[in-house]
């Protein structure tokens, strides 16, 4: 049995507010679903976030942000409470182009998480999760800002 | 060569770096620019609402500053090479200095290394004191096809 999310309502909210960011939304970003502590967003092809018109294939800045907001969204699955977090550093393979037509997921996990800095992991893939596209590894560093990302003054 | 590469050829030589971002459908979409100065290309990235990852503190998307300055290392390479196949990018690894904040974000790139078959790439991004950058990174791109 996979573990369940560290605070269930951390990532529910967390995994709201990241999609409705403004970048996320110009992507288009939406929840997909968790696998226990391992969440998945996607975006669809859209011709706007093409890198190379010759080719269809997606800018791999979309890439970038899939798979920062999903690592980001892997950390909120553990975290006991809500925190402000912010990427330290991110490294992308580009393994295949995306492919035209088809949405790009990722799925992401924080194999890691110390008292100052989270550790994760991410693969992209369109077809099947075996077959990735890119893979990715993070580091975010905890307590980041004491301006809460979410504001739970509002209803 | 491609239809890619041989549009951006075109537009190189008449220095015609607007129509080189209007080539690149996501780049127009985040609304990055660049020109040619003495320093080398110069890419920036004016402030939009759109490009916003924290709207409470506010700052830049860090997904975003990523794909700006991968945006601009493949312009930088291609505009600075002969040949006419599309470099491929490999990898890309991204350090986060400064939070990027709701002003223009500005990045040039340096070529370290452009071997055979692939190039290393060095990006660094700031915003009012290129002293004090908001990014560094570099990327690897494959420059022939197998």
């Amino acid at each position: 049995m996979v573990p369940a999310p560290v605070n269930a309502q951390v990532l529910e909210a967390m995994g709201q507010l990241f999609v409705s960011l403004p970048h996320c939304e110009t992507l288009g970003m939406r929840w997909h679903g968790t696998d226990g502590r391992q969440p998945t967003l996607v975006v669809d092809w859209k011709p706007e976030l093409v890198g190379n018109p010759a080719t269809g294939v997606l800018h791999g800045g979309v890439i970038t942000s899939l798979v920062d907001t999903t690592s980001a969204l892997a950390v909120c699955a553990h975290l006991p409470d809500f925190e402000t977090i912010a990427t330290l550093d991110l490294r992308i393979d580009y393994l295949s182009g995306a492919r035209q037509g088809l949405p790009v997921y990722c799925t992401a996990e924080c194999y890691r998480l110390a008292s100052q800095v989270a550790f994760t992991r991410a693969v992209c893939w369109q077809e099947t999760p075996g077959q990735p596209i890119a893979h990715g590894v993070a580091t975010f560093m905890r307590g980041s800002s004491p301006i809460p990302m979410v504001d739970r003054s509002e209803p | 060569m491609s239809e890619f590469m041989q549009r951006f050829g075109q537009l190189r030589e008449a220095n015609d770096y607007a129509g080189v971002i209007d080539a690149i459908p996501y780049a127009k979409l985040m609304g990055a620019t660049f020109e040619e100065t003495d320093g080398g290309l110069l890419f920036a990235l004016p402030f939009s609402p759109h490009n916003v990852g924290n709207t409470r503190l506010p700052a830049l998307h860090g997904g975003l500053i990523g794909g700006f300055l991968e945006n601009a290392a493949l312009i930088h390479l291609i505009w600075n090479r002969e040949s006419r196949q599309t470099p491929k990018i490999v990898n890309f690894s991204l350090d986060y200095l400064r939070s990027g904040k709701p002003q223009t974000l500005y990045a040039q790139c340096e070529i370290t290394k452009q071997g055979k078959r692939v190039a290393h790439v060095l990006i660094e991004a700031w915003q009012e004191d290129r002293a004090r950058p908001v990014a560094v990174a570099r990327a690897h791109f494959l420059l022939s096809a197998a």
